[in-house]
C-alpha cells in the first residue's frame, strides 16, 4: 500500500519529463515544500482538516510551477540537457536549507484527525488501513486524470503536440512556453496532492526531498516512460520491494527497493508498459 | 610552453615546503581544498566533456574511504600506499556499475547515478565490521606521530591536486581529448567520424571513478573519523558541481576559480549556519542562467586569456 503514495510522488516527475523531457532535480523538495506549507498553515488555522489544506495549498503550488517554469526553467531548455539539470539541483540545495531555516530539522506532520490509526478487517484476517486505502484510490483517480487529460482534452493534446515536435505545435498556433508552463503547474499540483499525503502518512523533515525524489524517479523508470498507468504500476512494485525488505531486516527495506530497481534496470531497462521511446 | 611548465614546477615545490612554515589548521584547509578541486576535475571532466551529468560520484568517494579503512585497519597496509589502491577499487566496481547507468540516458542517468550511491552508502552503513551506520574511527595512523602525518597527507593532497589537473591538460591535448571534445559537442557526429562513443564513455567515467576514490581516502586520512553519510553524502556532489558551475564548465581553469569562489563564501558566511549554501545554490542558479560558461568562460571569451591552452588555433 506504500506503493500509491508512490506512484502519486512519481507522477509528477513522469509528467514533466513527458512535456518537456526536463528532469526536476528538486521533485522530492517540491514534495518536502508542499508538506510544509500544509503544515505551516495547519499550524496557523488549527481547526482545518486536510481537505480544506488541500484545497488551500493547491492553487499557491499550481501557480508557483507556473511561475517557476515560465520564469526561470523556460530559458534553460534546449539541445543541452545540462542547465535544466544543474538549475534544478541549485534549487533543490536551496529549498532544503530554506526549509531547514524555517522549519528546524526536526521532522512533523499532519495530523488526519484519527484516520491515520483506522483500519478495517477483510476476510482471511488482513488489516486495511483507511489512509492507505484512500492514497492508493487516489493514486487511481489521478492516474485516471491524467490519462483521460492527455488523451481526450484541448490541453492534452497541446501538451502531446509540444512534446512531440515544439516548433511544429508552434506553427499550429500554440505558445510552447505557455503549454510548459502549464505542464510544470500540473505537475505541481500533483506534487501537493503527493506532500499532503505523505505528511499525513509519516514525519516529514527538510532534509526528506532526495529520497523521495529517487522513489519517484524508480517508480517512473520500472514502469516504463509515457504512460500514468505504467508509473501507479512501478510505483506499486517498488512499494511492495521495500516491504519486503523492511520485513527481511529493517535496514534493508530502501536498499531493496534499489536494488529491485537495478536489477529491472538491466533486465528490462524499457520498463514494464512503456509507450513512448527516445 | 617550456615556461609554463618550469613555472609550474616552482609553484609545487614551493607549495610542497609549506609544512615547515604554515600551521596545521592552514594544512587541513589546504588538504580540503586539493581534494574539492581534483573532484571538481573529476566532475568537469565528466560531464564538462564526456556529456555525463552525474550525481553519483559521491559513490566512489565513500568507496575509497571505505577501502582505506579496511585495507589499513583490517589487512595491514601503509594508510598512505592506501590513496592510489582506493582509486583502483573505485575504478573497479565502476566496470558492474557502468553497466547499469549507461542504460539511462541525460537526467535519468543523473539521478540513477544517485541512486547506485544511495545504495553504496545503505550497504556500508548495514555492515557492522565498519561501524555501521555511525562509522568508526581510522586507527592505523596512530602509530605516526601527528606533524609526519599532516605533512605527509599534505604532500599527497598537492600531488593529487597537481595530478587531476596534469592529467586532464595531457589527456584533453591528446588524441582522446579531440574525440571527447568532439562527444561533448555531438555525439552522432563524433561517431560518424570513427569516434567509439561508448569506450570513450567508459574510460572517462572510470577515471573519474578512480580519481574519486582516491580523493576519498585522502580526505579521511585528514580526517580520521569515517561514516556513510560523510563518506556517502550527496553533499559532496553538489558542492563540486557549485564550484565547476560558477567556475566555468568545460574549462580547466573554471575549477580552481569555482573552488576558490566556494572557500571564499565558506568561511565569510561560516557564522551564518546553513546560508552559506543557499548563497551557493543561488549563485549557481544565476551563473547557468545567464552566464552559462561561468565566471571563466566570461574571462576566457572577453580578454582571449588561456592558462591551460588545449584548444587549437585556427
Amino acid at each position: 500500500m506504500l506503493g500509491g503514495l508512490y506512484a502519486l510522488f512519481a507522477m509528477g516527475l513522469a509528467l514533466m519529463f513527458g512535456v518537456m523531457r526536463l528532469v526536476n532535480i528538486a521533485h522530492g523538495d517540491c514534495i518536502v515544500l508542499a508538506a510544509f506549507v500544509a503544515i505551516g498553515l495547519a499550524l496557523a488555522l488549527p481547526g482545518a482538516g486536510p481537505a480544506l489544506l488541500l484545497a488551500m495549498v493547491l492553487p499557491l503550488m499550481f501557480a508557483a510551477g507556473y511561475v517557476l517554469q515560465r520564469g526561470v526553467l523556460n530559458r534553460t531548455l534546449g539541445k543541452d540537457i545540462l542547465p535544466p539539470l544543474l538549475v534544478t539541483f541549485g534549487f533543490s540545495v536551496i529549498l532544503q536549507n530554506v526549509l531547514l531555516e524555517i522549519f528546524s530539522a526536526d521532522p512533523r506532520s499532519l495530523s488526519a484527525g484519527g484516520l491515520e490509526s483506522l483500519s478495517f478487517a477483510l476476510p482471511g484476517g488482513i488489516a486495511v488501513g483507511w489512509l492507505p486505502l484512500v492514497t492508493f484510490v487516489a493514486a487511481l483517480a489521478l492516474a485516471l486524470a491524467l490519462e483521460l487529460l492527455f488523451a481526450r482534452t484541448r490541453l492534452g493534446r497541446a501538451f502531446r503536440a509540444t512534446s512531440d515536435d515544439p516548433e511544429a505545435a508552434q506553427l499550429q498556433g500554440i505558445d510552447h512556453r505557455h503549454v510548459y508552463a502549464l505542464a510544470t503547474a500540473l505537475a505541481f499540483a500533483v506534487i501537493t496532492v503527493a506532500g499532503i499525503f505523505l505528511a499525513l502518512r509519516t514525519t516529514v523533515a527538510p532534509s526528506d526531498g532526495p529520497a523521495y525524489l529517487l522513489y519517484a524517479f524508480e517508480a517512473v523508470i520500472i514502469g516504463g516512460l509515457g504512460s500514468f498507468w505504467g508509473t501507479l504500476a512501478g510505483g506499486l512494485v517498488l512499494g511492495v520491494a521495500q516491504a519486503i525488505g523492511f520485513r527481511l531486516d529493517p535496514g534493508w527495506g530502501i536498499l531493496v527497493g534499489h536494488l529491485a530497481f537495478l536489477v529491472m534496470l538491466m533486465l528490462r531497462p524499457q520498463g514494464l508498459f512503456p509507450r513512448t521511446r527516445d | 610552453m617550456r615556461t609554463r611548465l618550469a613555472l609550474a614546477f616552482a609553484l609545487l615545490a614551493a607549495a610542497a615546503t609549506m609544512p615547515w612554515w604554515v600551521d596545521s589548521g592552514t594544512l587541513r584547509l589546504f588538504v580540503e581544498f586539493a581534494c574539492l578541486l581534483a573532484l571538481a576535475q573529476m566532475w568537469n571532466l565528466l560531464a564538462g566533456y564526456g556529456g555525463m551529468v552525474s550525481v553519483g560520484q559521491q559513490g566512489y568517494l565513500g568507496i575509497g574511504a571505505y577501502a582505506l579503512l579496511v585495507l589499513s585497519d583490517m589487512a595491514g597496509f601503509n594508510p598512505f600506499l592506501c590513496v592510489p589502491l582506493a582509486g583502483v577499487i573505485a575504478a573497479l566496481v565502476a566496470i558492474p556499475t557502468s553497466q547499469a547507468v549507461f542504460r539511462l540516458q541525460g537526467g535519468y542517468f543523473a539521478i540513477g547515478t544517485w541512486v547506485v550511491a544511495e545504495s553504496f552508502r545503505l550497504i556500508a552503513a548495514n555492515a557492522s565490521a565498519v561501524g555501521g551506520g555511525s562509522g568508526t574511527s581510522l586507527i592505523a595512523m596512530r602509530e605516526f606521530p601527528r606533524a609526519t602525518r599532516e605533512a605527509i597527507t599534505f604532500w599527497i593532497a598537492l600531488a593529487v591536486a597537481a595530478a587531476s589537473i596534469a592529467a586532464l591538460y595531457w589527456l584533453l591535448r591528446s588524441r582522446h581529448g579531440l574525440a571527447l571534445t568532439a562527444l561533448r559537442d555531438s555525439e552522432r557526429a563524433a561517431a560518424s567520424q570513427g569516434v567509439d562513443v561508448g569506450a570513450t564513455k567508459f574510460w572517462v567515467y572510470l577515471i573519474a571513478a578512480f580519481g574519486c576514490g582516491a580523493v576519498g581516502a585522502l580526505y579521511f586520512l585528514m580526517n580520521l573519523r569515517i561514516s556513510p553519510d560523510a563518506a556517502f553524502g550527496v553533499n559532496w556532489t553538489a558542492f563540486v558541481i557549485f564550484i565547476v558551475v560558477i567556475g566555468g564548465i568545460g574549462t580547466l581553469e573554471g575549477p580552481i576559480i569555482g573552488t576558490l569562489v566556494f572557500f571564499a563564501l565558506r568561511e565569510t558566511l561560516a557564522g551564518f549556519g546553513t546560508w552559506y549554501l543557499i548563497a551557493l545554490g543561488a549563485l549557481a542558479v544565476a551563473v547557468m542562467v545567464w552566464f552559462p560558461r561561468g565566471l571563466w568562460g566570461y574571462v576566457a571569451a572577453r580578454f582571449d586569456l588561456h592558462l591551460f591552452p588545449i584548444r587549437r588555433r585556427l
